[in-house]
C-alpha cells in the first residue's frame, strides 16, 4: 500500500520533469523548424538522396555544419576536407559540454553520455540556464525531454524538407533565419537582467569573436576562442558569487 | 561515398560532445576552473549571437541588427522566448518586403 503510494508519487515527479524538458524545448523547436526544412531542400538540390540527408540530420544533429557538408557535397569536395571542417566547426561543442557535465557530476553516466551526444548551441544555451533541475530528483529525464524534443523537430524538419522541396516562400524563410539569433537573446538578456556582470561576460566573448573573424580565422574557431576567452572573464566577474 | 561522408562527420561532432562526460568525473576542479565553466554559457551565446546576426542578411547587415534590437526589447520587457523570437522574424520579414 505504502510502496504503491510512492510509486505514484515517482511517476508523477517523472512526467512533471518530462513535460517541464518539453517545454523548456518548445522554442528549440520553433527555431529549428524552419531551418531544417530549408537543410532539406537544399540537401536535396546538392544531390543527396532523402534517406542520406535525413540520416546525417540522425547521425551528426549539428545544423551549421550539415549546412556547410551538404554544401561541399555539391561542390565535390573530398570526404577529408567535408569531415575535417565539421570537427573544426563543431569543436565548440567540446568547450559546451565540459561546462555542462561540469554541471551534471552527480548524474550517472549512463545518462550523461547520451545527453552530452545531444548538445548543439541551442540544447546547450536552453539547458545551461536550467541549472537547478542538474540536482532534483529526476533532473535527467527534464534534460532528455528537452533534448529529445530539439533532436526530433530537427530529424522530422530535414525529413520534410527533403520531401516537400521548397514550400515556404524564399522571403519568409529568409526572414526565419533571426530565429535562433533572437533565442539566443531571449535567452541571455533575462539572466544579464539579473546579473550585469553576465552580460559583460557575453561582450567580451563577442568582441573576442568579431576580432578572431577580423584577423582571418575561419568561424569555428573563432567561436572557439571567443567562448573561451569570453568565459575566461568569468573567473574574474564571477568572484564574489556564492557558489 | 556520401555515406561515407556523414559517418566521418558523426565521428568527429560525437567525439568532442561525448569525452566530457568520461572526463569530468576523473577530475576534481580548482575554484577558478568552476567559475570559469560556468561563464561559458554566457560566452557562448556571447559569440553565437554577433557577429553571426549581422549575417542574417548578408548584403544587408543592418536588418540583422534591427532584429537583433527588437529582440533585446521585447526581451527586457519579459516577454516569452516564443514571443522574443516571432518578434524578431516579424521585424525582418517587415524589413524585406
Amino acid at each position: 500500500m505504502n510502496e504503491n503510494i510512492l510509486d505514484k508519487q515517482e511517476q508523477s515527479n517523472s512526467s512533471r520533469m518530462i513535460k517541464k524538458g518539453i517545454a523548456a524545448g518548445f522554442p528549440i523547436m520553433v527555431g529549428y523548424l524552419p531551418i531544417a526544412l530549408t537543410y532539406g531542400v537544399l540537401a536535396k538540390q546538392s544531390g543527396m538522396t532523402l534517406t542520406e540527408l535525413t540520416l546525417m540530420s540522425v547521425m551528426v544533429f549539428a545544423g551549421a555544419s550539415q549546412f556547410m557538408g551538404a554544401n561541399m557535397i555539391a561542390l565535390g569536395a573530398g570526404a577529408a576536407e567535408i569531415i575535417i571542417a565539421t570537427f573544426v566547426l563543431n569543436f565548440r561543442h567540446f568547450v559546451m559540454s565540459l561546462s555542462f557535465m561540469n554541471r551534471l557530476r552527480g548524474m550517472e553516466l549512463k545518462w550523461k553520455a547520451p545527453l552530452s551526444l545531444g548538445l548543439t548551441d541551442e540544447t546547450f544555451a536552453v539547458s545551461a540556464l536550467h541549472t537547478e533541475e542538474a540536482n532534483k530528483d529526476k533532473g535527467a529525464l527534464f534534460y532528455t525531454a528537452l533534448i529529445l524534443t530539439a533532436y526530433l523537430s530537427w530529424v522530422i524538419g530535414s525529413f520534410l524538407g527533403g520531401v516537400l522541396g521548397d514550400i515556404i516562400p524564399e522571403k519568409l524563410s529568409q526572414s526565419m533565419g533571426i530565429a535562433l539569433y533572437a533565442m539566443f537573446i531571449g535567452l541571455l538578456v533575462p539572466s544579464v537582467k539579473k546579473e550585469f556582470k553576465l552580460g559583460l561576460i557575453a561582450l567580451v566573448a563577442m568582441l573576442i569573436n568579431a576580432l578572431c573573424i577580423q584577423l582571418g580565422m575561419s568561424t569555428g574557431w573563432a567561436i572557439v576562442a571567443g567562448t573561451i576567452i569570453g568565459g575566461m572573464s568569468g573567473i574574474y566577474l564571477l568572484k564574489e558569487e556564492v557558489k | 561515398m556520401i555515406l561515407f561522408i556523414i559517418v566521418g562527420m558523426c565521428i568527429v561532432t560525437m567525439i568532442p560532445r561525448l569525452l566530457p562526460a568520461f572526463i569530468v568525473d576523473k577530475l576534481q576542479f580548482k575554484d577558478w576552473v568552476n567559475r570559469w565553466l560556468n561563464a561559458i554559457p554566457f560566452a557562448a551565446l556571447g559569440a553565437l549571437i554577433f557577429p553571426g546576426i549581422l549575417s542574417v542578411r548578408p548584403d544587408q547587415p543592418h536588418i540583422g541588427l534591427i532584429g537583433g534590437l527588437v529582440a533585446i526589447g521585447l526581451a527586457y520587457i519579459g516577454l516569452n522566448v516564443i514571443l522574443v523570437v516571432a518578434g524578431a522574424i516579424a521585424t525582418v520579414f517587415l524589413f524585406t518586403l
